[in-house]
């Protein structure tokens, strides 16, 4: 008080300067303090949890890193090497975890296919990539390029889509079936608010059809129906078709999700439209769809990622994604019985993109917010 | 990314029609140049992946055995993974030729769903897994228990058999998969496991503490688990059936993979001769075979007791020892009709 007293006299009223607060009130300290042990209650329990935490990480980092075994040539090995995690099952086998069993010498067709498929992306998901408007015309041809370079055909060898598995198959199922299902349910949903009657029961029968059955029925048709509807001796590669099964699933429910935008967008908006003299397909691409699309954003990458994730069904008409290829793996000898490790390994796979789809729905949502 | 439906179609129509006339299963075989084979997804033992990706296994040999019977090489073969679901409708809609899946002969799958069975590669048998703690020591002491049991396998009808012969009630926790029921039961989500012999062996091999677990002595069913193809095509059904006898007949007359070549120079043994194609086998070319298929069978594939000691037998994981599986004159139950 006194050195405040002797300095009061070099300030006009009100000019004083801000003086720091007082000492263990500010900072990490001071949050600490007004937070964590504010009573003697709160003192106990914010002992207690650091306790916890304490136990639980340690526990945690031991079993995943400190005590892990990475090399070893069975699961009897890792035991003796240590207590942990037995990652030596996921470093021995992460060839066919990522590409199930495509040949060793054709794989850098996947993951040439793979790097492409960002600079496919790219331009269609960030607006500010140079060239865009070139590269729009090579995201259009990716699909055929990456079909052949996976497939083979014209030059490459042709590998049977039996021996594909693992990430691989879960990428190729999961983007055929996000990147096919938008343009299909964008039309199944338009054409459920058509005024032409036989095109809105069309579309709305499909659609309530394909919502009422589950998708591993879908995938038993699939799997086991369809080949008796075909004529005797032809067989229907069953990749391709549950391609196309997971992909009308999906576009029912992208249907439904963009309705919903839709029926969001104000009359007044269509009315404007008319007045306009704009015709219905003028309206729908300059008024009405971009803004329904805009509203669904959230709704639609929720769709994708329930989607992709329904990707580990297929393992149960005996396709090997990642899935399968865990089952297949533990039933080898060596390494029956490391069921952990490798059910985390597939599930931070599955974490790590729908993580990323969800951030990017995200930063679409902040760009595209026009803020009424 | 929007032309990804027009890329599938494209690739449709070039990587998936493959029609072919359906003449006989041989011919078509001998047309596409390999055997399609329908295995396991994944049985410790029978059928698995090795660390370089090739599938090894004991239903895995018999398939290669089938390609060195038809092509002279048994690497000649691919495989459709099938769970116990789809596996029959794979067969019958003629998506595999052969069908090698531990799969259980019995009267409504030979009769109803007309499939053929060509004979029984393993005699197993459904038991019980449980930790010893519990101190149980019969299957007939488990009423009331929870019991892991896979669906879509014989084992599931077997179960409830066996619990309403002796009146008592169980708790069943569906699974799907040997690695889903071995965490489901470690986790004591069921007291009990239930499956074939062969399988609670190499789910009990695999456990951190083995010896904390019993397999109790009652064996409630029986399981020849045999190779099968379709109704309708006795010739191919008669290659797969000889295929499985060569091998058996192979052990019983002492022919291995290693002496086969030697032996098949001639020997005095006119049954040894007329199997490895130096005496002329009657009807022979009636199968469609080549004069030395049973002995590219033996020197590529091996012996039955060769591809049973590989896979299954005590030196493996699974640790299982002959017992039905014993050549009949060694107390068994393989007898391989003559090659006469």
């Amino acid at each position: 008080m006194t050195e405040a007293g002797t300095n009061s006299g070099a300030y006009a009223p009100g000019q004083h300067p801000d003086l720091p607060p007082p000492k263990g009130s500010a900072g990490a300290a001071g949050w600490m303090r007004g937070n964590l042990f504010s009573s003697p209650f709160n003192t106990a329990v914010t002992i207690l949890a650091a306790i916890l935490l304490y136990e639980l990480i340690t526990s945690i980092a031991g079993w995943f890193v400190l005590d892990a075994v990475i090399d070893a040539g069975s699961k009897a090995d890792c035991r003796q090497a240590g207590s942990g995690a037995c990652w030596a099952v996921i470093k021995i086998r992460i060839n066919q975890f990522t590409f199930g069993f495509y040949p060793a010498d054709e794989r850098w067709r996947p993951i040439l296919a793979f790097v492409l498929m960002f600079a496919a992306l790219a331009p269609l998901l960030f607006d500010k990539t140079p060239f865009r408007r070139q590269m729009i015309w090579f995201a259009v041809a990716y699909p055929f390029i990456a079909g052949w370079l996976i497939y083979g055909g014209f030059g490459l060898v042709i590998v049977d889509t039996q021996s594909y598995g693992g990430f691989m198959l879960t990428l190729i199922i999961g983007i055929t079936g996000i990147a096919a299902s938008l343009p299909i349910g964008i039309l199944l949903a338009l054409g459920r608010q058509s005024r032409l009657f036989s095109i809105r029961i069309i579309c709305v029968s499909l659609i309530e059809f394909l919502r009422g059955v589950p998708l591993i029925t879908l995938l038993f048709v699939a799997s086991t129906m369809l080949n008796y509807f075909m004529p005797p001796g032809t067989s229907f590669n069953l990749l391709v078709r549950v391609l196309i099964m997971v992909t009308i699933f999906a576009s029912a429910y992208i249907a439904e999700v963009v309705r919903g935008g839709l029926q969001a967008i104000p009359r007044g908006q269509y009315e404007a439209a008319d007045a306009m003299g704009f015709t219905y397909w003028k309206t729908t691409r300059l008024i009405t769809l971009p803004q329904a699309l805009k509203i669904s954003i959230p709704g639609i990458v929720n769709t994708f990622i329930a989607l992709y994730k329904d990707t580990t069904l297929v393992v149960i008409i005996g396709l090997l994604d990642p899935l399968g290829i865990g089952r297949a793996v533990l039933a080898d000898a060596k390494w029956n019985g490391l069921s952990t490790e490798t059910y985390l390994f597939v599930a931070l796979f599955f974490f790590f993109s729908c993580f990323a789809m969800s951030r990017y729905s995200l930063y679409l949502e902040k760009r595209l917010h026009t803020g009424h | 990314m929007k032309a990804t439906i027009l890329s599938i179609l494209g690739a449709v129509v070039a990587m998936t029609m493959a029609v072919s006339a359906s003449a006989g299963t041989l011919d078509d075989v001998r047309k596409r140049g390999h055997l399609q084979c329908g295995v396991n997804t994944g049985l410790p033992g029978f059928a698995a992946p090795d660390d370089k990706g090739v599938w090894r296994g004991f239903d895995i040999d018999y398939c290669r055995a089938v390609a060195a019977a038809v092509f002279g090489d048994a690497s000649k073969l691919k495989f459709t993974h099938l769970t116990g679901k789809t596996r029959f409708t794979a067969l019958r809609s003629r998506e595999i030729d052969l069908l090698s899946r531990n799969t259980t002969w019995t009267f409504s799958r030979d009769v109803d769903l007309q499939l053929t069975f060509v004979g029984v590669n393993y005699y197993d048998g459904q038991g019980f897994m449980i930790p010893k703690k519990l101190g149980v020591n019969s299957a007939k002491k488990l009423d009331g228990a929870s019991i892991c049991i896979q669906t879509g396998t014989t084992t599931e009808l077997n179960l409830s058999d066996f619990f309403r012969t002796n009146g008592m009630k169980y708790q069943p926790v569906p699974i799907e998969t040997n690695a889903e029921a071995r965490t489901n039961y470690l986790a004591e989500r069921c007291d009990v496991y239930t499956t074939d012999a062969s399988g609670l062996a190499a789910t009990r091999a695999a456990l951190d503490k083995p010896g904390d677990h019993v397999v109790l002595p009652e064996i409630v069913s029986k399981e020849p688990l045999g190779p099968l193809v379709r109704h309708g095509d006795d010739q191919w059904a008669d290659i797969a059936r000889w295929t499985l006898n060569a091998m058996v007949a192979a052990e019983e007359m002492g022919i291995t993979s290693k002496n086969a070549k030697a032996m098949a120079k001639g020997t005095k043994n006119p049954e040894i001769n007329r199997l490895l194609g130096k005496e002329k086998l009657q009807g022979r070319e009636a199968l469609g075979l080549s004069a030395d298929w049973a002995l590219n069978v033996i020197s590529q594939v091996g012996n039955y007791g060769e591809v049973f000691e590989a896979n299954l037998g005590p030196k493996t994981a699974l640790g299982l020892q002959r017992g039905n599986n014993a050549q009949w004159k060694n107390g068994g139950l393989l007898y391989a009709p003559p090659f006469r």
